[in-house]
């Protein structure tokens, strides 16, 4: 711990901090309705992908069921706002409501899965989220089926809410921006998701990160010198799952809207996957690195592709392929690519550089 | 010309080096033990031989021919046989099953298999029996029996007695001493007292290092070079 | 309890379950004719996951590669298997059951070359390269999953394709107040088929001899001298095209498909060979069919629980077996 960071590494560090100041001035720099949705939905990804980064990075173990924590986290606060009305105290119910069933959801396969064999882990959590996902489409009562739930939030988040009034009663500008209650909302997601990541850069950087390194690098040692290396796993797999429902609740609280394409399908899963490992695992870094880089093609990498897709009309499969609905199949393609050439990802692969410098 | 010259070995498992500098000659012919304490690398050299584990660097020689880089497969198909320490018996397997996996056509020579039977004739008994079922003897017996089913040039054997009750080390001290008339054995051991009986050259392999090479008899006079390299299994 | 324990291994230990099963949805369900339905479906169902499961228990003990993209074989099966029967539609459609039954000859070969193709590319291109590194392994095989339903929805589209049948298929026989759906049990005799094959390769030839013992000790093979990773690509080939099979089957059950069916079944996949237990035919077997026919029965009894009491089935046998029911000796 020691060790002189590379140049890589202050590079990379910059880069955050740059990410972060964008995030922070975000509804003042980019004054459009989309591009305070991308802000928000950044914001709420580095924390979903960060705490994915603690369980695959941190002790190499691969979980599919990281979405059904987040939507565990947006349903309990999505159902509480319906039914109990738009309240703070309903957020806060529903908050805990879902960390409360991805705790025990996470304890209980933690327990029975980690024990039995690694490989089994990922099939379990795999089989887990997609019951998760077919239960909340089938109870259309609680969850609202396909269709989701819509629900409203408190009023200070509400557009029309005029957080400050100049003498004539009109919303106060600064910079052109209207400080009303859409505002608010975005740096209620800003505050929460940032307060989130600190907790985790904390942990990792903690004696608890430099016993998780020391099982990932090397279990059965791990396991000799004297370490509960079950008990440590399911620990973070617990710690990881509830961060993920907590930063779901978040994203129910923005969107004012819940439902299986939003919270629990396996396309948010693959995301985190594509994120984590295009950022880099391991470097809680590459966790902002790749939310950042892949929320903003899917927003606006799609445009261009269906500008590629015109161009190439008269090739066979070639404009099926470039279609903007297949964009995962690039994605998916540079995804192997990085797997097999660059298994740090962007930031690990960066970090490493000048380090003999 | 020995039979396996290993030369300046460093083979690391993970980024732990386990054997430092491993040189070391192996003659053809009879039984060649290889002693050292528990965790000294013996195990590791035997694995490095067989291109389980790779030497880096290093190298392995094999009548003057480097098999370093060569698979395992084909460092078998060479002339080696290895008997490791878990045996390396398949449980699922029948007796039968086990010894004929052995073979490299599918067939045995009915010359060799009476000598199997006459060298161990409990695996005769359980032929059709599945291995997991066997003893621990038993099993012991069925990895040696498949490291001499087909003719061999080496034999690599990761401590046969470990865990077996004395009348079976006996009795397989004579099956030992009646393979290596015809081919060379490589042999690992912790129990001395088994190694000295068959030994002609051995070498002492302490902290992934050889300490010692020389003769067996000339080791068994030597009680002091035994307290200070073998003390805590001698 | 222990005289108990010991009647039920008597009497063929975990190989009962699927018959322990059967009579409590007897009990429940109360009609015959509608259990005696619902039993060929479940064993039906049964023997077409036995055969998209078992090249993934095979590969994951052979070679400890757990093939995450192994359901794109299933989709692709039964993508391509659609495709020839619709091309000989003309076929299928006259009076000739020769005519017919070719047809779906060649939809089965189709899909079954194609699983053996993509099962060499995969091995070669896909897995080879991080054998030995399960992280990376799930990681590679899941981006190879997704960008081969990318393939499929650009080939395909995305909406359902319906599958014909060969006439002589379709229909039921009656049989007393029960109706027996000739599919069924068509699917049925050729997965039991398929089955017998595999056991008899495994249990009485070399190959059967080599796979065995790798998947029970990969390490002493070699150390025998036989080149293991040779033998894999041929065990993941021929793994690819039975589940390349099944999903040709299940394209034909099912008669409408949609891109999602790979990711469906891969579930149920996963399940079965975590109930049957990793390496062994015999447990993907007994996982497939419990799981078949559990599906059926709870799907009759309680719709919406149907694919949670797989996953129920599989926590209370992990609690009990954590190994699984038949997992291979290691």
């Amino acid at each position: 711990m020691t060790q002189t960071p590379t140049i890589g590494a202050l590079f990379i560090k910059a880069v955050v901090l740059l990410i972060a100041a964008g995030l922070l001035f975000a509804p003042f720099l980019f004054q459009d309705v989309r591009a305070l949705e991308v802000a928000a939905r950044i914001c709420v990804f580095i924390v979903l992908v960060a705490s994915y980064d603690l369980l695959i990075g941190y002790t190499g173990i691969v979980s599919f069921a990281h979405t059904m924590f987040f939507g565990f986290g947006a349903y309990g606060a999505a159902i509480a706002l319906k039914q109990i009305g738009n309240s703070w105290g309903a957020i806060t119910l529903g908050t805990l409501a879902g960390m409360a069933l991805s705790l025990v959801l996470a304890v209980a396969i933690g327990l029975l899965s980690l024990r039995v064999k690694a490989i089994f882990f990922a099939m379990i959590t795999l089989a887990a989220a997609s019951v998760a996902l077919v239960l909340a489409s089938q109870l259309n009562t609680i969850t609202g089926g396909e269709d989701g739930i819509t629900y409203r939030v408190p009023d200070l988040f509400k557009p029309s809410t005029k957080l400050f009034t100049d003498e004539a009663g009109k919303v106060v500008q600064i910079g052109g921006v209207k400080l009303n209650g859409k505002l608010a909302a975005y740096y209620f997601v800003f505050a929460t998701s940032l307060a989130l990541f600190i907790v985790m850069l904390r942990m990792v950087g903690s004696p608890l990160g430099t016993v998780l390194k020391a099982i990932r690098e090397n279990e059965a040692r791990a396991e000799a010198i004297g370490y509960r290396v079950v008990a440590y796993r399911t620990f973070v797999f617990c710690i990881a799952a509830l961060v993920a429902s907590i930063a779901g609740s978040i994203y129910a609280v923005w969107l004012k809207y819940t439902g299986p394409d939003t919270a629990l399908s396996f396309a948010i899963m693959i995301d985190i996957l594509l994120m984590v490992v295009i950022g880099g695992m391991g470097t809680m870094w590459g966790a902002v690195i790749g939310a950042v880089l892949m929320v903003m093609a899917q927003y606006y990498l799609r445009d261009l592709m269906s500008v590629a897709a015109e161009a190439t009309a008269g090739i066979p499969l070639l404009p099926h392929l470039l279609e903007p609905d297949r964009w995962l199949f690039w994605l998916g393609i540079i995804f192997i690519l990085l797997v097999y050439f660059f298994p740090k990802g962007i930031a690990g692969t960066i970090m490493d550089k000048g380090r003999r410098t | 010309m020995s039979l396996l010259s290993l030369s300046a070995m460093k083979t690391s498992i993970g980024q732990y080096a386990v054997l430092h500098d491993v040189t070391l000659e192996v003659p053809e012919g009879g039984v060649f033990v290889l002693l050292g304490r528990n965790g000294a690398g013996k195990t590791t050299t035997l694995r490095s031989i067989m291109g389980l584990w790779r030497p880096s660097p290093g190298s392995v020689r094999f009548r003057d021919r480097d098999i370093t880089t060569m698979h395992t497969a084909d460092i078998a198909r060479l002339g080696f046989a290895y008997v490791p320490e878990n045996m390396g018996v398949f449980g699922g397997l029948t007796v039968e099953e086990n010894l004929i996996l052995a073979t490299s056509k599918g067939k045995f020579d009915p010359v060799r298999l009476k000598r199997v039977y006459a060298l161990f004739p409990a695996l005769e008994k359980f032929w059709t029996k599945q291995a997991w079922a066997l003893s621990g003897g038993q099993k012991q017996m069925l990895a040696v029996a498949r490291s001499i089913i087909e003719p061999r040039e080496l034999i690599l054997i990761d401590e046969p007695t470990k865990g077996l009750a004395p009348s079976i080390i006996d009795a397989m001290a004579d099956a030992f001493r009646e393979i290596a008339a015809t081919t060379t054995i490589l042999l690992v051991e912790q129990n001395f007292e088994f190694a000295k009986a068959l030994g002609r050259d051995m070498a002492v392999i302490d902290d992934g290092r050889i300490a010692h090479r020389g003769s067996m008899a000339d080791f068994v006079a030597d009680k002091q070079l035994q307290d200070r390299l073998l003390s805590l299994s001698a | 309890m222990k005289n108990l324990g010991a009647m039920f291994e008597r009497f063929g230990g975990v190989n009962l379950l699927p018959v322990l099963v059967a009579i409590v949805a007897f009990v429940l369900i109360g009609a015959p004719s509608s259990w005696v339905t619902l039993t060929i479906a479940g064993l039906a169902m049964g023997m077409m996951i036995f055969l998209m499961a078992s090249g993934l228990s095979l590969i994951f003990g052979l070679m400890d590669v757990l093939n995450f993209g192994h359901s794109a074989f299933v989709s692709f099966g039964a993508f391509v298997a659609a495709s020839v029967l619709a091309f000989f539609g003309a076929w299928l459609g006259g009076d000739s059951v020769f005519l017919s039954g070719l047809a779906l000859f060649l939809a089965i070969a189709a899909a079954i070359v194609v699983g053996l193709l993509g099962g060499w590319f995969f091995e070669r291109v896909i897995v080879k390269p991080v054998y030995k590194d399960h992280l990376r392994q799930i990681l590679i095989t899941m981006g190879a999953l997704i960008v081969a339903e990318q393939i499929i929805l650009a080939i395909w589209g995305g909406t359902p394709t319906s599958v014909p049948r060969p006439a002589f298929l379709e229909g039921a026989w009656i049989v007393g107040d029960v109706s027996v759906e000739v599919y069924r049990v068509f699917a049925f005799a050729l997965g039991l088929a398929v089955y017998a094959a595999l056991a008899l390769i495994l249990n009485r030839t070399r190959i059967g001899l080599l796979i065995r013992a790798g998947v029970e000790n990969r390490e002493m093979v070699e150390a025998l001298g036989f080149r293991v990773d040779r033998l894999f690509v041929a065990v993941f080939m021929v793994g690819s095209a039975l589940a390349a099979m099944g999903g040709a089957m299940w394209a034909g059950y099912q008669t409408l498909i949609s891109p999602a069916l790979g990711a469906e079944m891969m579930i149920v996949v996963f399940i079965v060979v975590i109930i049957g237990g990793l390496g062994s035919i015999e447990g993907t077997l007994l996982g497939a069919l419990l799981v078949g026919l559990l599906g059926n029965y709870v799907g009759f009894l309680a719709p919406k629980m149907a694919l949670a009491s797989n996953m129920i089935l599989m926590m209370a046998i992990l609690m009990w077996r954590p190994s699984g029911l038949r997992p291979a000796i290691k």
